[in-house]
């Protein structure tokens, strides 16, 4: 932690830092948001971009970065609060605007992905902080003309021991001083984490509240007057649009008041929602060819399965240590395992929708999105206007998961208001939500570890099998610029915590046109099966027992650690009986110049051999998240990508036959419900002072402690996902 | 185009609708209150239900001219200040996530503690079985109708 400690500290001095990502190529820049002190004037009491506080002491903190269940909300606040020595009762918490500078310094835009938002914000947001408070002390010092050191704060109260005088900061903020610029904040002048009071302590999400009100608005709650309701009909392909559709059928539908064809889509516009839904399945259209047009996912499969077992086709280059292929030549014996995974939806609980409303003056868009930013841009390209003319409100999600980093409903809300020139809710229904939903890439995936005579593994190969996303999400010349690495697909396929000496990854593009997306935990959701998995099935040859075998694998103490916690709380050594069994898993999340978050989960599971039902009656996890901001919270993060990934892991399953996606609701797309999940236990070590990825972080360990346990039960191995019964079956069949 | 009168909440309602429109959408859109979600349309998430003489229905699959003369109770409705014992308990047990199933979630566990004070855990698992959350605050939805239900404190 000391090296990442000394870079985030030169990362707060105002100057801009590039790192690199090690091998993954790509370039993180930690840049402190540039704008900041621009933004310092205005409004009275507004001491920065972030804090503004008004004469009876309320304070105003804006959250920087979108919000979708995950709670930074309330943790970015809470960080601006902590280093303010704000009395967080009298804090008040308001949506930034849509401007750089509340811009994530790794991305350098509002986006959120990658679990990196607390962990991006942290410096900028700490400091921002520490600069407000010293703006409030050098206010109270010239009115006291006393030395500013001389000055303490309480909780919203600046103290002079010396002469006993104290001042709110009400008060403090109507006598600040407010500059162009802000007063230089040195890392070593920000509050040490001891002295913490709020960070670490579990304060309340703000925001639960309204949850469980109803109170909240999300982004299909918006109530605009005189507002329409319209839906978008895309082609079941990608990159296909309507030749044409029964245009002249739909617009005499009850309450239709328009039907259009776009180029990439067909716009409605009802006066209510279920006229507008009743409409839409009368449509009939034909499209134009794509290359998606007649996509198989059962044939495909097949297809990426040859790709990997072929070693004479090379793929994209993504991690080399050492010389694998050599040392898998010359190794005394080769374990070989293949893993399949298919496409799978977001399913966020609120299907896709904005409202806008384009006028002569420019454009007003409601949104809950990932990427205000690119929000921002596409609405005014669809409106027409300059991105000054779009007046954007960022609203919370109702459910993300890498679904919302794709903006294109705010496209089309946007299309379909400048269509009818009223204001437009766009809805989608939940059909058309899967039907056209970007999904988690389809995979396969071979392994290849090679052992030395003593059982010592000299050599690991991992090949998958994938369609690229990185073009899709952002643009061709990103996955160049990046050097074909696909980080979105690949994430994961890489054991760097393991002792291993020669290790190649290579992605083979299966570049078919699919609808693909980041989703939650990215590639980690198939390729850490493969490498837990594997794992177990080296522990097996060589008679060791999966925890020893991982503990003495593991080079890294921070995961030693975690994995031998978690073995305790499980009581690992204790032989289950009543046909159940444990499976393990280690998983990681992060990158080099982030830092990695690490967790060791157990699982223990029944196999109905009858039924080929799996049961997992407990999960068992220990997540090392560097500082842990608000402890409750990373568990109930934790808990919730558990529950994520094992939904994964057992029952998540899109297929595609002749171009088009076979599922439509959640009777066909099921997901977990509450009488499949298990007890889960969570224990959130602090490791450091730097908060690490969260959100993603236990999604990969799922499925494989999933298969570790049935391999335990069986002796048989779940190499496809999901584990339906079928699969189960036909595992127990081998 | 029908005139139907229901109560909302406990206040005389009167709408012009089709008579098979889904109350969901009367309910957010014509009465305006949106804490009712839309998650699927066809009474598989749950994130629609509202109380109607009491019983928890998918308001998706309710149609509107089914309510008349009877009793709507939405989230909105369900206290008058957002302080119900589970709505407290969803609060202390932090329960929510992104919360757009939340108030599906609750008005189906409000209908559970009407009828049964004291549930058993089996009983709650079984009676929250079709609402669906995708964030996976599951675990912490049983803890909070237990303590709601008095079983914890």
């Amino acid at each position: 932690m000391n090296v990442m400690d000394k870079s985030m500290r030169n990362e707060s001095g105002l100057t801009r830092r590039q790192m690199l990502a090690g091998s993954a190529g790509l370039t993180f820049a930690f840049a402190f948001a540039p704008a900041m002190d621009a933004l310092a004037q205005g409004a009275a009491g507004k001491l920065n971009a972030y804090v503004t506080i008004a004469a009876d002491g309320a304070i105003t903190i804006l959250m920087p970065a979108p919000e979708m269940g995950q709670g930074v909300n309330t943790a970015l606040p809470l960080i601006i609060a902590e280093e303010l020595d704000a009395d967080w009762s009298k804090v008040k918490v308001d949506q930034a605007p849509v401007n750089p500078a509340y811009n994530h310094p790794v991305f350098r835009a509002q986006y959120q992905v990658a679990s990196l938002t607390t962990r991006g914000y942290w410096m900028p947001l700490r400091t921002a902080g520490a600069q407000a408070r010293r703006v409030l002390l050098d206010g109270a010092a010239a009115k006291w003309n006393v030395p500013v050191t001389e000055l303490t704060t309480e909780p919203s109260t600046i103290v002079h021991a010396a002469s006993n005088r104290k001042m709110g900061y009400g008060e403090a903020a109507s006598l600040a001083q407010v500059t162009d610029k802000l007063p230089e904040i040195k890392p070593e002048q920000l509050k040490p984490p001891a002295q913490f009071r709020l960070l670490g302590k579990d304060v309340p999400r703000h925001d639960l509240p309204d949850k469980s009100s109803g109170k909240l608005t999300y982004a299909s709650d918006v109530q605009v007057p005189g507002m329409l309701y319209g839906t978008i009909v895309r082609a079941p392909a990608r990159g296909s649009g309507p030749s044409s559709f029964n245009q002249d059928e739909i617009r005499k539908q009850p309450g239709v008041v328009e039907a259009v064809a776009f180029d990439h889509a067909i716009g409605i516009v009802a006066q209510s929602v279920p006229q507008l839904f009743a409409a839409r399945q009368k449509v009939k259209a034909t499209w134009k060819d794509a290359k998606a047009s007649k996509m198989d996912s059962a044939r495909d499969l097949k297809e990426y399965l040859a790709a990997v077992r072929d070693t004479a086709k090379k793929g994209v280059v993504v991690r080399k240590t050492g010389e694998a292929e050599q040392a898998l030549a010359g190794a005394a014996k080769v374990i070989s395992a293949e893993f399949t995974s298919p496409y799978v939806y977001h399913a966020q609980m609120e299907p896709l929708s904005c409202t806008a409303s384009v006028t002569a003056d420019g454009v007003e868009v409601w949104a809950g999105t990932q990427w205000p930013t690119k929000s921002v841009e596409e609405a005014a390209k669809a409106a027409g206007v300059t991105p000054d003319k779009v007046k954007f409100h960022t609203l919370q999600m109702g459910g993300g998961y890498g679904r919302r980093a794709f903006v294109e409903y705010v496209t089309d809300a946007v299309l379909l208001s400048k269509a009818v020139g009223k204001p437009v809710k766009m809805v989608q229904s939940r059909e058309d939500d899967i039907r056209v939903g970007r999904f988690r890439p389809m995979t396969a995936q071979k392994v290849d570890v090679g052992l030395d005579a003593d059982g010592k593994v000299v050599a690991w190969r991992h090949r998958l099998a994938a369609e690229p996303v990185a073009p899709y999400v952002y643009s061709p010349a990103r996955l160049e610029a990046d050097k074909g690495v696909d980080l979105i697909v690949i994430y994961g396929a890489d054991v760097p915590f393991y002792d291993v000496p020669a290790h190649l990854t290579e992605h083979l593009y299966e570049d078919r046109g699919a609808r693909v997306a980041a989703y939650r935990g990215i590639g980690a959701g198939y390729t850490n099966l493969a490498n837990e998995a594997m794992i177990d099935e080296i522990a097996l040859a060589t008679g060791k027992d999966p925890f020893e075998f991982r503990l003495a694998l593991l080079k890294d103490p921070r995961a030693k650690a975690v994995i031998s916690r978690v073995a305790e709380m499980a009581d690992w050594k204790r032989k289950r009986t009543d046909g159940r069994a444990l499976g393990m898993a280690f998983s990681k999340l992060g990158l080099p110049p982030v830092g990695f978050s690490m967790i060791g989960t157990v699982a223990e599971i029944f196999a109905d051999k009858a039924s080929g039902k799996i049961k997992v009656h407990n999960m068992w996890s220990v997540a090392d998240v560097g500082l842990p901001l608000q402890p409750n919270n990373v568990a109930a993060q934790i808990e919730g990508a558990l529950i994520y990934g094992l939904s994964g892991a057992l029952k998540e399953a899109i297929s595609i036959k002749d171009g088009a996606v076979e599922q439509s609701n959640f009777h066909d797309y099921e997901v977990l419900r509450q009488s499949d999940i298990p007890q889960i236990q969570v224990e959130v070590v602090r490791s450091g002072d730097i908060p690490l990825p969260v959100g993603e972080l236990a999604i990969g360990c799922t499925a494989p402690a999933v298969a570790n346990a049935f391999l335990a039960l069986t002796g048989k191995k779940l190499r496809d996902m999901p584990f339906s019964p079928d699969t189960v079956k036909a595992a127990l069949k081998t | 185009m029908a005139s139907i009168s229901f109560t909302i909440n406990e206040k005389p309602a009167r709408v012009d609708a089709e008579a098979d429109t889904p109350l969901l959408w009367v309910v957010r859109e014509q009465l305006k209150l949106t804490g009712t979600k839309f998650g699927c349309g066809s009474g598989l998430c749950g994130a629609c239900t509202v109380h109607v003489d009491g019983q928890p229905v998918r308001s998706c699959q309710t149609s509107v001219s089914q309510v008349e003369g009877r009793k709507v109770t939405t989230i909105e409705g369900l206290s008058p200040d957002g302080q119900h014992p589970l709505q407290k308990a969803w609060v202390t047990e932090q329960v929510p996530q992104c919360g757009y199933c939340q108030s599906g979630q609750i008005m189906q566990a409000a209908a559970l503690l009407a009828t049964n004070k004291q549930p058993t855990r089996e009983q709650i698992v079984e009676h929250m079985d079709g609402n669906i959350c995708r964030c996976g605050t599951y675990p912490r939805i049983v803890r909070a109708i237990e303590r709601a239900a008095g079983g914890r404190s």
